[in-house]
């Protein structure tokens, strides 16, 4: 069974089952998550027993004719990370996303299964697309699918960040797919692996790079482009939240990996990979100070996404280079991948935890949160766990990823880098003991829960902080992986 | 020959930047979607004379059409307002678009730089694909392209299409789910509107199943004639001779997941007859186009009239 095609053909099925299911599609969740699950694990075992990057020719037709899939260790792990934070989060939309009665259907229940199987299908086929103007329609997927879970609850400032996300997502994908006809008309080939043979650094692939580069920028929210994420992130239903905040913005960033390390990596230019690691310091240091200023619990979230998306960006200057002598080579490639996918974990965590608690106080300002962890005790354990991986502390995937990234950049003598990853640490710790120490003091009068919140419900958010943690205590496994079918800049260097 | 053709070219290109100048500088929002719409026609002409009859037919259809037909209801909706003055109730100021104007000026000579220095003749496909196309026994390379060589794309671009008409309709007023699209447009029996509602039914119907047919070999397919189709059940809705579905229908639902759920199958079973997904058998590639493409037309007709008509606005009946 080819299970990279089952990947992206699965949760699209899904969703044309889920809309004329109507009222019943939440049932269908039982059938989809766990297959969508078990085909993604059968992917990995795949990648991992062959040792070398699974391809599969679309219709049997080749590139440049056809499209390949293909599934290195990269997209393996990525499919995976994608999978188990999707069927965590669905299986906790089921709880909020079903139908008020059993003869009428309400909009949000409807809606909600045919758009989020859709984003699984869109993610999967953006970390499974060996073309880039299939990757553009991956994109356009993606962007359809998340602005509506932006707006599902049908508040009215909802509907303002929803449509601030669609006009920033959609002049990204414009300015991605002119990149995409560009390369097309200088090269004759859509497909990454011929274009990496035939790219020269010259006007037409620098002009493509740039654009591309600005439309998946704008779509990851990098500082200065990050106006739209946090009344999105924070707007959404804490499920969808969870989702989009954990794995949305990175399948732009990986799309933006795969375009420099697997495609253009002969047109790449030191100085573009500083100017990228910049921005991400602007956004760690930038992000993390707004989070530490929210009155909103959700908010604070949000603004920590921003900051944590900085740190993927030193991986451009930080990749290669003198590092041959490390314990583990490529150690900043290996040490931006971890960090992708301890924060998705973690980051789920912290939106469902923080949802759980929206629900039971009916409300999620800060300063009215005293002593809440006596009343949820499991939820407010969760979002200490996943604040754990984003300061960076030991054990946790947070701390691996962040330590191969300092030592790299100490190694490699480009200590500067190290400074603002230190301090975005110090400053998450603030965010974080800003809601925790409240929380886990006793108040003069302790919150008044609206409604008790089941315990199956607690451990999902408890479940994926601790996989963010498990990832700091397995480490090796995932190298394993990731070595499978890794591009040879990622341990030369870019340029 | 050519030299009427390059008179043409002369004429046309001034024409499409003038329209595209007007529609962007334009006070009046009316004016700028009726250049806009101009401004489609006139590139569908470019396609034309650039020898792309399919992108003009998608061009004019959806560029100029629906598109147009969707800014009007637009503005239709919004609150009648004079143009604010610069940097009035916090539009940006003169010193901030003369940045932008300076900024997209720039890029737009970088693009035409970037364009320019292509290689000549432009790399391409064109051959490899002429070479592939008679094993597909289709004529239409466009089709063989969409249907058979990048069938994957065209897959994912239908489920697009319907999640946009999703992200429309969860703009639904709780209460209104359900209910049916759009206002309940009346008309005067005698007047213009329910005249052409009449008549140009029925030949739109024949030029959309032709424009349908054709695409296996010549200029056309599910997108064009999808177009077209939807045209004429919007021009119906509009002149108040039937009414948009309500969304809650099974049936509505079942057509709209047609076209990409027959299109999936057959890419299924493609694993078990072709051995590849979205593989055709060798001699059973045209009946299979053919199939696939019925059900798009039928769905993509459905989906974009929805989403033109818009999230529910009545309860259901």
């Amino acid at each position: 069974m080819p299970w990279v095609v089952m990947a992206v053909a699965l949760p699209f099925a899904g969703m044309l089952l889920a809309l004329p299911l109507g009222r019943h599609a939440h049932r269908l969740a039982w059938a989809v998550l766990p297959s969508g699950l078990a085909v993604s694990v059968l992917l990995v075992v795949q990648v991992w027993r062959g040792g070398e990057t699974v391809a599969y020719a679309i219709g049997g037709f080749a590139p440049p004719l056809g499209i390949a899939l293909r599934a290195d260790g990269l997209s393996a792990l990525l499919v995976l990370t994608t999978a188990l934070v999707v069927c965590a989060t669905g299986l906790f939309a089921l709880a909020e996303f079903r139908p008020p009665s059993a003869e009428r259907e309400a909009r949000a229940s409807v809606l909600f299964w045919p758009l989020l199987f859709a984003l699984w299908g869109a993610l999967n086929a953006a970390f499974l697309g060996g073309d880039l103007f299939n990757l553009y329609v991956a994109l356009e997927l993606l962007t359809l699918a998340a602005v509506p879970l932006v707006s599902l609850e049908g508040k009215p400032e909802t509907f303002a960040a929803a449509l601030r996300y669609l006009l920033f997502a959609l002049l990204g994908s414009v300015l991605y797919l002119v990149g995409v006809a560009l390369l097309y008309g200088a090269y004759g080939t859509l497909d990454i692996a011929l274009l990496a043979g035939a790219a020269r650094s010259e006007p037409a692939a620098w002009a493509a790079g740039a654009l591309m580069t600005a439309g998946l920028l704008a779509k990851t929210a990098l500082f200065p482009l990050h106006l739209w994420l946090p009344p999105a992130h924070a707007g959404a239903p804490a499920a969808a939240s969870a989702v989009l905040s954990g794995l949305v913005v990175k399948a732009s960033f990986y799309l933006l990996v795969r375009l420099w390390f697997d495609a253009l990596p002969a047109v790449a230019h030191p100085e573009a990979a500083t100017l990228l690691a910049a921005l991400g310091t602007a956004a760690i240091l930038f992000g993390s100070v707004l989070a530490l200023r929210q009155e909103r619990l959700k908010l604070a979230v949000a603004y920590s996404t921003m900051a944590q998306l900085g740190y993927l960006f030193l991986m451009f200057p930080l990749t290669g280079g003198p590092t041959e002598a490390q314990p583990w080579s490529a150690g900043a490639w290996n040490g931006g991948i971890l960090h992708a996918i301890s924060h998705a974990f973690a980051k789920s965590a912290m939106f469902l935890a923080a949802g759980l608690i929206l629900e039971a106080v009916g409300h999620d300002r800060i300063a009215g949160l005293g002593g809440i962890g006596r009343a949820l005790p499991m939820t407010v354990f969760a979002f200490g766990l996943a604040g754990l991986s984003l300061m960076g502390l030991p054990p946790s995937g947070g701390f691996i990823a962040k330590w191969l990234l300092v030592t790299t950049a100490l190694a490699s003598g480009q200590w500067w880098w190290a400074v603002p990853m230190l301090a975005g640490g110090l400053l998450a710790a603030g965010y974080v003991f800003r809601v925790l120490n409240p929380a886990l003091a006793g108040a003069d009068e302790p919150v008044a829960l609206r409604r008790p919140v089941p315990r199956r419900r607690q451990a999902i958010p408890l479940v994926l902080a601790l996989l963010s943690v498990l990832l700091g205590l397995l480490p090796l496994g995932p190298y394993r992986l990731l070595w499978v079918g890794r591009p040879t800049a990622a341990e030369e260097g870019l340029g | 020959m050519n030299g009427a053709w390059l008179l043409l070219d002369l004429v046309l290109v001034p024409m499409i930047l003038a329209a595209a100048l007007c529609a962007v500088g334009a006070r009046a929002q009316f004016t700028g979607i009726v250049f806009y719409i101009v401004y489609g026609l006139l590139l569908a002409l470019a396609w034309v004379r650039l020898g792309a009859e399919n992108v003009a037919l998608a061009e004019a259809a959806i560029g100029a059409g629906l598109t147009g037909v969707l800014l009007l209801g637009a503005l239709a909706r919004l609150p009648a307002a004079a143009p604010a003055e610069p940097g009035a109730d916090g539009s940006p100021g003169t010193a901030l678009r003369l940045a932008a104007a300076i900024l997209c000026a720039a890029l737009a000579l970088g693009l035409g730089a970037a364009v320019l220095a292509l290689p000549e003749p432009a790399p391409g496909l064109a051959d490899v694909a002429a070479a592939h196309l008679p094993a597909t026994g289709l004529g239409n390379p466009v089709t063989a392209v969409l249907l058979v060589w990048r069938g994957y794309d065209t897959l994912l671009e239908v489920v697009v299409l319907l999640l946009a008409l999703l992200g429309v309709w969860s703009l639904t007023p709780d209460p209104l789910w359900g209910g049916v699209p759009g206002p309940r447009h009346r008309t005067r029996p005698e007047g213009v509107l329910v005249f052409l509602g009449r008549v140009l039914p029925p030949a739109g119907l024949l030029v959309g199943a032709h424009v349908f047919w054709a695409g296996a070999d010549r200029p056309g397919g599910a997108f064009q004639a999808g177009t077209i189709l939807a045209a004429v059940w919007l021009l119906a809705i509009m002149a108040g001779l039937t009414d948009a579905p309500a969304v809650r229908g099974l049936a509505l639902r079942l057509v709209l997941v047609g076209g990409p759920a027959v299109f999936l199958g057959v890419g299924l079973a493609g694993l078990a007859t072709a051995g590849a997904f979205l593989g055709y058998p060798p001699d059973f590639v045209k009946p299979l186009v053919v199939l696939v493409e019925a059900a798009l037309t039928l769905s993509i007709a459905v989906t974009l009239g929805l989403l033109v008509a818009g999230a529910p606005e009545r309860p259901p009946r």
